[in-house]
């Protein structure tokens, strides 16, 4: 699937250095170029939502694909904006809700240390920078209503080189006994995250995902914890009439989402609350809230022939926090706080059947990140995050206390050149830095990651 | 060459007056302009500012309302009902009586709750402020905010008790006001004008079906209902019958109304009891005077006129009653808020 890539991977060098710097350079102003003398009109997000009911994509989306607090209550209704108009019933027969996303982009992406072959065998730590143009994966997203108050979610979604996976499968009863504060859903379905990773405004390699979302301890075998990531389960949600107040309890499978039911009888919750509020600094509806995602996963998988057929041994995990959205009229602040703990089996990637090696502790782990968006006009948004991990402690009493700690840092704008209700285009420049302590495969020093990425996000 | 000197001159001073007529054309429409982005809006004791509600008005409501405000967005027309013209400053949901602008608070309140069955969604979603600032926004679309005041909003009386007597007089009332040619003996919007009821911009419009749901167009409650008998529905076919309606039948026909609708109400299971059947327009409207409209002098306005947009119904089978009145201006425009 991908078209053109130059994959550029060499070792860096000092002679190398000009060329590249020309390469970027030229990249840099004809994407510039491109965006100020090409003919912008008033930008606008998932269009199938959009070309059903009319609104500019700047309705529900403080920057596409960032949800404003209509576009949060919007969704929280089931797709439905509850004008006596959301059943399909409403439409031309020919509309189908579906759209598509995708980016076209040039990419640079470096790391300072990785593991290089050399003639001898061996191997040693250099740095190594690939860039290229590329392709990312394609989104389809259907979702909308099968009938007033019964509301559904597909997102069949392929990595870059087109193979598909289900991200999200989800039908959901809507305002049950006609209260906004019953909606139950069932299936695969993005966690309750008001402070989406699914709608982040960045998309490169090392800065398109929350740290905090997915992070496990080096050494660590709990795939389970990943909030970022959509899982199957049911949830239970509701909201205020005006969606200031609204919580959720979802009873979700301990496999990380993977369908098959590869583990048995390893459930995990995960809940949220939280309350909306006007601070009166203008800009939008400032909220705060709390999350815990507390459970249980398998340590390890009886097998048959050697494949793995269930997983078992179950043990604890937890991750809670708070988070808030502040806004400053066009500045807007995203906050969030996580404390992680994990079992010592899973600290240690220990089975439950063995014993624990000596010295053996729960690892934990305290983080946060603070994302920064200016939004000068729904057509033009900035976007600047400082995230932090620090380990608390680490599963090995022997182990160095900043092991695996990660500061990440990620920059970048889009603009909407366009703004209507049938697709969208953003053109997308971004950063990212990623500095993990202890994570280098050979030396177990300082890892950095870097991402440049300049692209075309677009769907329709 | 004293032909083409004066040809010169005269087009040279042709020039000059269109210049000028131009320039001072612009500058009294900068002016006005200017004049309207100074509009402000008054809330609860909040102030709300044109100037803020513009950015508001462009991400959320410019895609049907459209950048002029007369409700050509470029989603209007995909759009039924169309969305409202806010050019002309004409609402449907106002507590003022017909023709008259609506107070600050009746736009706030449409922004608020929404237009049942248009795409109008409700924008509580936003803070107050925002809304406050919007409805400055959608004044300044109108000069008639320039030169007008809103209308003195009606005095809604205390609702009185229900009780089986006045939902059977209310039911009279939907006979007598011939409610039913638009609306259907049954309240089910299929009249027998139903089919030829047009806007103010002559777009065909369908008569409220109260059997869909327990709200009404601006609103859900009896007063909401009330209100809605008295002030009319400015560009639509449905008039004011401030003039032919006492308050205390008004209210009847709230009562009786509220039997057509699916909840469960106390007025629905009165009906039941009392075996309520819909009306018969062939049948005689009884003697009874509780039901006759009010003289000419009882109204608040003697020299009412005839209704902006009378039902025309193909068939006569009862005799009319006092045709309700609009006592302002006919209104044009139409669609939806």
């Amino acid at each position: 699937m991908q078209i053109g890539v130059t994959t550029d991977s060499s070792v860096r060098n000092s002679s190398s250095r000009p060329a590249f710097a020309g390469l970027v350079s030229a990249l840099g102003l004809l994407f510039f170029l491109s965006i100020f003398f090409c003919n912008p009109t008033p930008g606008r997000a998932i269009p199938a939502f959009a070309r059903k009911y009319g609104l500019p994509c700047s309705a529900c989306h403080e920057a596409w694909p960032m949800l404003n607090v209509f576009g949060q209550t919007f969704k929280d209704n089931g797709y439905q904006l509850m004008n006596d108009r959301d059943s399909p019933i409403w439409q031309n027969p020919s509309y189908w809700p579906i759209t598509f996303r995708i980016t076209p982009n040039w990419n640079r992406e470096s790391t300072n240390k990785v593991a290089v072959d050399q003639p001898n065998g061996s191997q040693i730590e250099e740095e190594v920078n690939s860039n290229g143009f590329d392709i990312t994966g394609l989104d389809f997203h259907t979702g909308g209503t099968l009938y007033k108050n019964y509301s559904f979610y597909v997102l069949p979604s392929s990595d870059s080189s087109g193979n598909f996976h289900f991200e999200t499968v989800m039908a959901r009863l809507d305002n049950i006994g006609n209260s906004p504060w019953f909606n139950f859903k069932l299936g695969k379905f993005e966690l309750d995250n008001i402070i989406s990773e699914k709608r982040i405004l960045t998309i490169s390699n090392d800065g398109g995902y929350y740290q905090l979302y997915h992070f496990i301890p080096l050494g660590d075998s709990n795939i389970f914890g990943q909030m970022g990531d959509n899982q199957l389960g049911i949830e239970l949600m509701g909201h205020s009439l005006n969606d200031r107040t609204r919580y959720s309890v979802a009873l979700l499978s301990s496999n990380d989402g993977q369908p098959g039911l590869p583990s048995r009888n390893a459930y995990n919750t995960f809940v949220a609350a939280s309350q909306a509020f006007n601070a009166g600094y203008q800009g939008g509806v400032d909220r705060v809230g709390a999350y815990a995602m507390i459970g249980s996963g398998p340590t390890y998988n009886l097998t048959s022939n050697g494949v793995p057929i269930t997983g078992v041994g179950n043990k604890p995990f937890n991750r809670e926090g708070v988070f808030a959205l502040l806004y400053v009229k066009k500045l807007d602040f995203s906050l969030f706080y996580q404390h992680g703990w994990d079992s010592a089996y899973f600290g240690t990637s220990t089975p439950s059947s063995a014993p624990l090696p000596p010295g053996a502790q729960a690892p934990s782990w305290n983080g946060g990140f603070v994302e920064a968006h200016y939004v000068f006009n729904p057509q033009l948004i900035v976007i600047q995050r400082d995230e932090f991990v620090r380990m608390s402690q680490q599963a090995l009493v022997t182990t160095p206390g900043n092991w695996g700690n990660i500061n990440a840092y990620t920059f970048g704008f889009r603009y909407y050149p366009f703004m209507f209700s049938r697709a969208g285009f953003a053109y997308h420049a971004e950063y990212a830095l990623i500095q993990q302590q202890g994570a280098s495969p050979i030396t177990n020093t300082q890892l950095n990651n870097s991402s440049v990425f300049l692209g075309f996000d677009f769907d329709f | 060459m004293r032909t083409r000197t004066l040809k010169l001159w005269l087009i040279s001073s042709a020039a000059t007056v269109v210049f000028f007529a131009t320039a001072v054309h612009a500058q009294q429409t900068e002016y006005s302009e200017n004049q309207r982005l100074n509009m402000e809006s008054h809330v609860d004791g909040m102030t709300g500012h044109a100037t803020t509600g513009q950015p508001i008005y462009k991400r959320f409501c410019v895609g049907c309302h459209g950048p002029l405000g007369d409700g050509q967005g470029e989603n209007a027309q995909w759009i039924d009902p169309k969305p409202r013209n806010f050019t002309i400053a004409i609402f449907r949901c106002r507590s003022t009586p017909t023709g008259t602008l609506p107070t600050d608070t009746d736009l706030y309140d449409t922004v608020g709750r929404g237009m049942l069955n248009s795409n109008m969604p409700h924008w509580l979603p936003l803070t107050s402020q925002d809304r406050v600032d919007l409805v400055a926004y959608v004044k300044h679309f109108s000069p008639r905010w320039l030169t007008e005041k809103p209308g003195t909003p009606i005095v809604i009386p205390p609702e009185p008790e229900v009780t089986a007597d006045r939902i059977k007089e209310g039911r009279v009332q939907f006979q007598k006001l011939e409610c039913w040619k638009c609306h259907g003996v049954t309240g089910q919007g299929n009249g027998p004008s139903a089919d030829t009821l047009v806007d103010d911009e002559n777009r065909p419009i369908k008569p409220f079906n109260f059997h869909d749901s327990q709200n009404f167009k601006c609103g859900s409650s009896d007063q909401t209902m009330y209100k809605d008998f008295m002030t009319g529905l400015d560009g639509s076919p449905m008039p004011s019958f401030s003039d032919n309606l006492k308050p205390e039948d008004a209210w009847d026909l709230v009562f009786y109304l509220r039997t057509l609708q699916p909840d469960n109400t106390k007025e629905k299971q009165i009906a039941k009891q009392l075996g309520l059947t819909p009306i018969n327009p062939l049948e005689p409207l009884p003697s009874s005077d509780s039901g006759q409209a009010p003289s000419s002098d009882q109204g608040t306005n003697p020299s009412s006129q005839p209704p902006s947009n009378p039902p025309s119904a193909p068939a006569q089978p009862a005799q009319p009653a006092t045709p309700p009145s609009t006592s302002q201006p006919q209104s044009n425009n139409s669609g939806n808020e």
